[in-house]
């Protein structure tokens, strides 16, 4: 085995906490569904595609994102809540994107399926439309090399692999996730980096995730 | 005194690493809560815990109470079924009686805190006080169907907080203030929800005369016209056509409340005939609630209305499986066949509940979805996290905060 490689920078931990805000805002139909995501602030998307995902992590692969979840569980529009789960939010870069691409989905389908327009959620079972206020906080984790890495990722919360995997890649506008970031150029292993960006975290639980992980690095740490 | 490092066998040591983090944060200020008891209820139960655990977090935290007599009691008791969208007359002395208790509150209150986190109508106008210090107003009453009159009301003063903070996101309504979601907890160190042996589960069971022969279902509740004990009954009656089982329907004393005795009546007339129903009308024991709960098969919640119906989650927590109505917090305790099953009927509740007898690794695996989702969601560390941001938050106007 080959010393551990020191990094050209430490990689510091952050943690992302995260706080409903209500909007007020309410759709009762599909209709109103739509209008309204072309209107929320982006903060909303993220959360009704993201935060979904964080608090019912057990669902996963299940529907991944609250628009889903509605439409086919309260206007039981199967279909739609169908192309609605199966969005790749790994394709975008920017929630502007998949806000639009949410629209064109339920536009569409509209369209097609005309009666579904006139499908409505009973009282109480409105679609609520909330955003997220995000916390950016570091963390007293420091990792110097791989395997102080590996050992951190053990322990760190879900909401710090959240934050440097999700949040990095999306809600900030960065392409990469931080962990991929940080081995390609502090430790300069550029194979691992790729490995680790091609995770696909939107159809696993965060469990699985961390899992996963540290089990590509740990793999790597036995190799060297 | 529950100190927080117990809690790390439960959350994890990372979970608590972040709540001393966001409360570094906060160093240097007082978080004072105001609300109008320090006994019974669920914000006393909440702030007698929470409290201790701000304090022990190094964030400075007091609580205080307004006084009032019976009349502002009675008054405020009227306000509280009103925004529940009771019908029922508010008259002009009223609201009289309460801006006068109100005033002597105003005069007599000293609201220093950095924060002045005021719990429910009962001292919301203290608000007038305000000097150049932060404002929550935090309601812990379903507001989806509020009587206009007495919102109308209270609005006057809502506008004046910085922020309000409801349980449920069908609570909210649009306001020129922010408003938070924050969902209220379970304490899992608390004798409502620690582990219990066997032997003392058995212990209960035996003393309330239920044996384990058969498959238990059970509501706890208290007997409450909006809880539909009888519902429950007619439910249960569905099931039992078909599977063997016995029904617990367990609650708190009614003596005191002339409508919750008549419930009680209605419940023993109706269950008269069938001697596999159980009707416990229980002192304030969280120890046999708590083995009641662990020692069930299927757990129910058939409330008409709720504020939350933190009774969920306690039964969540214990891995069991839940029917519960689709109403106030519940849809966010149960995902529809993730964490249990909701119904809108008594139709709908016997028929999950058959499923549920029938199927029992459905029934585990949902209790088990359920647990996990308390776990990530309704304990009280989650709690203490969500208000040491909302805190944090009154100062910080943005979508994303770099702290």
């Amino acid at each position: 085995m080959t010393p551990l490689l020191k990094a050209k920078e430490p990689f510091r931990f952050y943690t992302r906490l995260h706080l409903s805000e209500l909007t007020g805002l309410r759709a009762t139909t599909l209709g109103q569904l739509v209008a309204l995501i072309k209107e929320v602030p982006g903060s909303s998307i993220y959360h009704h595609t993201h935060r979904f995902l964080q608090q019912h992590q057990f669902f996963s692969p299940e529907p991944p994102n609250d628009f889903a979840y509605w439409v086919t569980e309260i206007l039981g529009e199967k279909e739609l809540g169908e192309r609605l789960a199966s969005i790749d939010i790994m394709q975008f870069a920017k929630i502007h994107d998949l806000r639009e691409k949410i629209i064109s989905v339920i536009e569409e389908y509209l369209k097609d399926v005309r009666f579904s327009q006139l499908k409505f959620a009973r009282e109480g079972e409105e679609f609520y439309f909330i955003k997220s206020v995000s916390f950016v906080i570091p963390t007293d984790h420091v990792a110097d090399n791989l395997a102080d890495f590996a050992l951190i990722m053990k322990e760190i919360t879900f909401d710090s692999i959240y934050f440097h995997i999700f949040e990095a890649r999306l809600r900030l506008e960065k392409k990469a996730n931080d962990f991929s970031n940080w081995i390609e150029n502090s430790l300069g292993d550029k194979e691992l980096a790729d490995e680790l960006a091609a995770l696909d975290p939107y159809t696993r639980t965060l469990d699985d995730l961390r899992g996963a992980i540290i089990g590509i690095i740990d793999k790597k740490l036995f190799e060297q | 005194m529950i100190r927080l490092e117990e809690y790390i066998p439960i959350v994890g040591q990372s979970v608590i690493e972040d709540l001393r983090l966001i409360a570094a944060r906060l160093k240097g200020k007082t978080i004072q809560h105001i609300n109008s008891t320090s006994v019974g209820g669920g914000v006393a139960e909440i702030l007698n815990r929470m409290v201790p655990l701000l304090q022990e977090l190094g964030v400075g935290a007091r609580w205080d109470l307004i006084k009032g007599g019976e009349q502002f009691f009675e008054v405020t008791k009227k306000f509280h079924n009103a925004l529940h969208g009771y019908p029922g007359e508010i008259t002009k002395r009223d609201f009289e009686i309460f801006l006068e208790t109100s005033q002597q509150n105003i005069n007599e209150v000293d609201t220093c805190g950095d924060i002045v986190f005021i719990h429910d109508p009962q001292p919301i106008s203290l608000v007038k006080k305000r000097h150049g210090n932060k404002w929550l107003w935090r309601c812990h009453v379903d507001v989806s169907n509020p009587n206009e009159k007495v919102w109308n009301f209270l609005m006057e003063y809502i506008v004046r907080y910085d922020a309000a903070v409801f349980s449920a996101p069908s609570f909210s309504r649009r306001l020129p203030i922010r408003q938070f979601l924050i969902s209220p907890s379970i304490d899992p160190l608390s004798d409502k929800n620690k582990e219990l042996p066997q032997d003392v589960i058995d212990r209960v069971l035996l003393k309330y005369r239920v044996p384990k022969d058969k498959p238990i279902v059970t509501q706890i509740s208290r007997f409450d016209r909006l809880k539909d004990p009888l519902g429950v009954i007619e439910a249960y009656q569905e099931v039992k056509k078909y599977i063997d089982c016995r029904l617990v329907l367990a609650g708190g004393g009614a003596s005191d409340d002339p409508e919750g005795a008549l419930v009680f009546t209605q419940a023993m007339e109706k269950a008269k005939n069938d001697k596999d129903i159980h009707i416990l009308l229980l002192p304030q024991n969280d120890i046999e609630i708590n083995a009641l709960q662990r020692a069930s098969t299927v757990i129910i919640q058939k409330s008409i209305r709720e504020g939350f119906g933190l009774t969920v989650s306690e039964a969540l927590w214990k891995a069991k499986p839940v029917v519960a109505s689709n109403v106030g917090g519940i849809p966010l305790q149960i995902k529809h066949k993730y964490s249990g099953l909701l119904c809108h009927s008594v139709q709908g509740a016997a028929f999950a509940i058959k499923q549920l007898l029938n199927s029992p690794a459905y029934a585990k695996k949902l209790g088990q979805n359920g647990r996990e989702h308390v776990r990530n969601n309704f304990l009280i560390t989650r709690h203490l996290k969500d208000y040491m941001l909302l805190f944090l938050s009154l100062y910080h106007g943005e979508d994303v905060v770099y702290l």
